[in-house]
């Protein structure tokens, strides 16, 4: 049965990981992708066009999460929203961008374990708020921080709000990918507990807190690293110009 | 229902039509034409939606993947206020900025958990297959009017702040919406079955460490190449969970697939097709190398891996 297998489709992959690899521009590498994989299935011009047109039109719920915040955001940055995050958290003294982004996984992976998936996202709280909150405790440390590790932080801050989104919700019994493997198994002939899927994913989502948490706490390190480093050069260019 | 879907379909055509009609008059944009053009296009799409032909609509998705791919969506001037204004007025409004922005979380979670069920009369007060993204929807538009309350400004501005958000984006933002096209267009012709066909043929797996490293790692890779962890579920337990860890080696179903689930997740984060978690967010931060959310993510997704790998094993039979 196995020879009936098609593997002409797999160019349409082989595609994506020789334009990922030449570093072409993505949204390229993905369009010619989908012409390949249509030309591969031997469909005709007009079939390929209408096949992706129709998926185009199916899939444009997608970019409504990201487009629709965007005018009240822009608004709010324009009168100083990521200024007043940076600077409230500064006036916090205990406040490292680590133990902000640490406090943040947890109230995002909880949030999301109880079926709370908006509370978070990169155009809603990421990039108004997180991000620079995150950004602003770390140059209230070191003034002089930078730019690789000030993007750094940013980088994290996105980090965060996606491992504690993806390991929170697939412990919620009623989140869409519970929903889908119970149906999967079923198809199979399995009758799985959707109760005891979602506890089993909670030794991995323990997990991944533990982890990503280690991580934002080497970031506050690496913080304290080069400011030690930029005070050491300091005395170093000072004692040599003596 | 009272708020449908497509009335914020058309909402953002409207607005992706203005950020067209911006970007066309802006002299200081060096590809005025061509960027207005693919906003224009974009507009299209959500405000002809399923009445536009499907081949018509293919043409217009190729034409604005061939704008974006050449560089043809760039920057324009947007009348940014100074460091010293935006400062200033943060002192003056201080915490009340932060109303409109979580107004938009606020809104979404109460309509999607309270709220989606009401009904008025005979009527859902929100479109019930997609009370979600109705709710955002909502918020956005309540977060307009209270941010336009409290800064003294017009819905205009609002649409201006937009368009330099959007154009920030640029081609980013149309690559989670062919991505998706991409993934559906792979399960359309069999991808996932070709790949299953090369995992299971190839790799031997006599012993259970080995069945298992290649369920989860095999679940990591498949999300990688599709992008989606919902892709690569069916076609590795069918391939390899159901058969091997279940049919040789008597593992808890329930166990397995939660297990195989997260594998899924740890490729997530590790791929640049799941645009919308990694490339997107890259963009929103202005991070310059549009792979640094990934390479952020990759030191937390390989050991937790690695974490399942082992959690599989040793727990597969309770």
């Amino acid at each position: 049965m196995h020879t009936a297998v098609n593997l002409w489709p797999l160019i349409g992959v082989a595609v994506i990981i020789a334009g990922f690899a030449l570093r072409a521009n993505p949204v390229l590498v993905v369009i010619v992708a989908c012409v390949v994989t249509g030309v591969a299935a031997a469909m005709p011009v007009l079939q390929i066009l209408s096949t992706l047109g129709s998926a185009f039109i199916k899939t444009r719920n997608l970019p409504l999460i990201l487009l629709l915040p965007l005018a009240a955001i822009g608004l709010l940055e324009r009168y100083g929203l990521k200024e007043h995050a940076q600077a409230s958290i500064a006036r916090i003294k205990s406040a490292t961008a680590g133990r902000l982004l640490i406090v943040y996984l947890l109230i995002r992976e909880v949030c999301a374990a109880f079926g709370l998936t908006s509370i978070g996202g990169h155009p809603t709280m990421v990039r108004p708020l997180i991000a620079p909150m995150a950004e602003g405790a770390a140059e209230a440390r070191n003034p002089q921080i930078s730019d690789r590790l000030r993007h750094r932080v940013r980088a994290m801050a996105a980090a965060t709000d996606n491992v504690g989104l993806f390991f929170g919700e697939d412990i919620f019994v009623a989140f869409g990918a519970i929903v889908l493997m119970q149906t999967i198994l079923r198809g199979e002939g399995l009758e799985v507990d959707p109760l005891a899927m979602a506890l089993w994913g909670m030794p991995t989502a323990v997990s991944a807190f533990i982890i990503h948490a280690w991580r934002l706490k080497r970031l506050d390190a690496q913080i304290e690293r080069e400011l030690a480093q930029q005070i050491i050069a300091a005395a170093q260019a000072k004692g040599a110009s003596a | 229902m009272i708020f449908k879907l497509d009335y914020f379909y058309l909402l953002l055509g409207a607005l992706l039509l203005m950020v067209a009609a911006m970007a066309l008059f802006d002299r200081h944009n060096p590809r005025r034409y061509s960027s207005a053009l693919f906003w224009a296009l974009y507009s299209l799409i959500y405000l002809a939606g399923e009445q536009l032909p499907p081949v018509v609509a293919g043409l217009v998705m190729i034409t604005m993947a061939l704008i974006a791919g050449f560089g043809g969506v760039t920057l324009g001037r947007y009348g940014s206020r100074t460091e010293e204004q935006r400062r200033a007025s943060a002192r003056t409004l201080g915490h009340r900025l932060l109303i409109p922005a979580l107004l938009i979380p606020l809104t979404t979670m109460i309509g999607s958990t309270l709220l989606k069920d009401v009904k008025l009369g005979d009527l859902f007060l929100l479109d019930p297959k997609n009370a979600t993204l109705v709710s955002l929807g909502c918020g956005a538009v309540l977060a307009v009017i209270a941010a336009c309350w409290l800064t003294r400004s017009t819905p205009l501005q609002a649409m201006r702040e937009a368009r330099r958000l959007t154009d920030y984006l640029g081609w980013s933002v149309v690559l989670p919406h062919i991505l998706a096209v991409l993934g559906l267009l792979f399960s359309e012709v069999g991808v996932g079955k070709a790949v299953a066909y090369l995992v299971t043929s190839y790799i031997d797996m006599d012993s259970r460490l080995v069945a298992v490293a290649v369920y989860c790692a095999g679940m990591a890779l498949f999300t990688i190449i599709m992008g989606n962890g919902f892709a690569a579920f069916p076609v590795m337990t069918g391939g390899v969970g159901i058969p091997v860890l279940i049919g040789v080696y008597h593992a808890n179903p329930a166990m397995m697939a939660a297990i195989g689930m997260f594998s899924a997740y740890c490729g997530t984060l590790m791929t640049p097709m799941a645009a919308n978690f990694n490339i997107v967010p890259a963009a929103l931060l202005e991070l310059p190398d549009k792979n640094g959310v990934i390479k952020a993510q990759i030191p937390t997704a390989l050991p937790l891996l690695v974490v399942n790998m082992a959690l599989l094993y040793f727990l597969m039979y309770r």
